[in-house]
């Protein structure tokens, strides 16, 4: 029994989400291998290497991985996924592309954004927008799995001493091509692996007003998130939404800033570990699930906090 | 060209489900049901592909009980062009639901498939990936701008950290994302001619599928309670019990 984990990477570092994933696979038992496929990706392969309970790397570096299409990344695996008993691969937007892709190619049902491990063979998962728990038993000789990052701590990304090995195989389905990228730019830590993230709704008013967030958040050393009304507005780009349709956080801290607290964006926090909820409203749902809330005009009390810490 | 769009019968989006007494799964007996958010996006971006001139002729299709008529029924409203309804009462997965979707791509041969990124109940956001695995295709998930041009499309997809746009070989798959359009509200009297249009029921074993789930739902639980928190008067306290409290800050 091995398990293969797809990792997630930018050719020149390995991301934080593949970390929680190896977590999960050690917690599965059995060899853990990392597949880093892109292009001028050894330095992401050798990172992968030390990572602590990897015992082998296989790196598939050429152009037709350059920019991790599913169409050619899913025929490479598919392909080496057959001598493995499990696939992992982070639930991040590259691997939700991806893996269900592979499944197919193997005629495998895939589990999703699993957030616990029971055995082997049984994993537990939220439905309906985290408002329920399954538990879920594969029966598939090959387990095709999506891993939710919040659910396992991250691994040690030192200590580890795994032998690099190069994939030979090129697969390109030829229907795909990159046309561009337009990446969000920010100096703040990543939104799905901050300690503290303080987000703004509806009620922040408008796009300028984030600036109260963002100065607080600098204080904190915190991420900057929003719910889907303040990017639904135009508040805020996309990527910083949190909830069932945008990221799933689970920091320490979590600073709800004028959000009602709808079942789409709880979907997306409510695992944090301590939630605070600044609101006018006092019937607003957010405070059913915050520690400590406090009700009252949120362009008084941020400023008067960002003082205080 | 035709373009296929993948429908789901869920539970209204607003409602707060609850887990049986039993742990079987969640109650759904008279629960509020609707189309998946994420496929009336989808429907709306072929009806808009219609309207550009670029699709020919729109087919809505949903696997599911025969209740899923309805949904069928509000897209052709929407405006669609002809229904097919692949009914099973079994619970079926997102893999048999692609193995449907490939079988009927290859009786209609459309020229683009739309579907919504995931559905809210299953949460799984697999369905169009594994479609287009089977037929070969290539695919845009997550789209938020999809441009359709001569045997090209060009997807712009929501991924983390930003945005990235690929250009697709036709026929391909796209799944929608939420900021993909804003799906509009069916008339009454676009309602009314929808009871006129097409609707074929098949089954599963039409396309050679086995719906029998393969992965078993061991049991379904209430996730764990939040304890209750308090209230604070001011922003001292809070800070007081973030730093000595809670010890987060």
């Amino acid at each position: 029994m091995a398990t293969l984990i797809i990792a997630e990477h930018d050719n020149a570092s390995i991301k934080g989400a593949t970390l929680n994933t190896v977590t999960a696979a050690v917690a599965i038992g059995g060899d853990v291998h990392v597949l880093v496929a892109g292009e001028g990706c050894q330095a992401a392969a050798d990172a992968a290497a030390k990572i602590a309970g990897v015992s082998k790397v296989l790196l598939a570096d050429n152009a037709a991985y350059g920019h991790q299409l599913a169409e050619n990344v899913s025929l490479l695996v598919a392909e080496l996924g057959k001598s493995y008993s499990h696939i992992l691969v982070p639930a991040t937007t590259r691997g939700k592309n991806v893996l269900p892709r592979v499944a197919a190619l193997l005629d495998a049902s895939q589990i999703s954004e699993i957030s616990a491990v029971i055995s082997a063979d049984t994993f537990e998962r939220p439905i309906y927008a985290g408002n329920a728990i399954a538990t879920v038993q594969s029966t598939e000789d090959i387990k095709v799995i999506t891993v939710r990052p919040t659910g396992f701590d991250a691994a040690a990304a030192e200590g580890g001493s795994a032998a690099v090995e190069a994939v030979g195989s090129v697969q390109d389905a030829g229907v795909s091509s990159f046309v561009g990228e337009e990446l969000a730019k920010s100096d703040r830590p990543e939104l799905a692996g901050a300690k503290i993230v303080v987000s703004g709704g509806r009620g922040m008013g408008n796009g300028e007003n984030f600036d109260l967030l963002y100065t607080l958040a600098d204080k904190l050393g915190a991420a900057v998130g929003a719910s889907r009304a303040a990017v639904d507005a135009g508040f805020v780009p996309n990527d910083m939404q949190v909830g069932q349709t945008g990221k799933v956080v689970a920091p320490a801290l979590y600073i709800a800033v004028g959000i009602s607290g709808a079942i789409q964006h709880l979907a997306g926090m409510k695992d944090s570990k301590v939630i605070v909820a600044i609101n006018k409203d006092e019937e607003a749902p957010i405070f059913s699930v915050a520690d400590y809330g406090i009700v009252g005009d949120l362009f008084d009390i941020v400023p008067q906090l960002d003082k205080l810490v | 060209m035709k373009v296929l769009v993948a429908v789901k019968r869920v539970v209204d989006y607003n409602v707060k489900v609850r887990v049986k007494a039993d742990n079987s799964g969640v109650e759904l007996a008279n629960v509020k049901m609707a189309m998946n958010p994420f496929c009336e996006i989808a429907v709306e971006e072929a009806v808009r592909l219609k309207e550009k001139g670029i699709a020919t002729e729109i087919i809505a299709v949903t696997v599911g009980p025969q209740a899923a008529q309805e949904q069928l029924r509000t897209a052709l409203a929407l405006g669609a062009d002809r229904a097919i309804l692949v009914q099973t009462d079994d619970v079926a997965e997102p893999l048999a639901i692609a193995k449907i979707l490939k079988g009927i791509c290859d009786e209609e041969q459309p020229g683009l498939v739309v579907l919504g990124k995931q559905a809210i109940d299953g949460d799984n956001n697999q369905t169009g990936q594994m479609l287009a695995a089977l037929a070969g295709y290539a695919q845009g998930t997550f789209a938020s701008v999809v441009e359709v041009a001569g045997d090209k499309a060009k997807v712009t997809r929501e991924i983390d950290g930003g945005l990235q746009t690929v250009e697709l070989t036709l026929p391909a798959v796209v799944t929608t994302d939420l900021r993909l359009n804003e799906p509009r509200y069916a008339s009454l009297p676009n309602i009314m001619k929808a009871k006129k249009k097409p609707l074929d029921t098949k089954a599963p074993s039409d396309f050679g599928v086995d719906t029998t789930p393969r992965l078993k739902t061991v049991k379904v639980n209430a996730p764990a309670e939040r304890s209750a928190g308090i209230k604070v008067k001011t922003v001292e306290e809070l800070v007081d019990k973030l730093k000595n409290e809670a010890k987060v800050i």
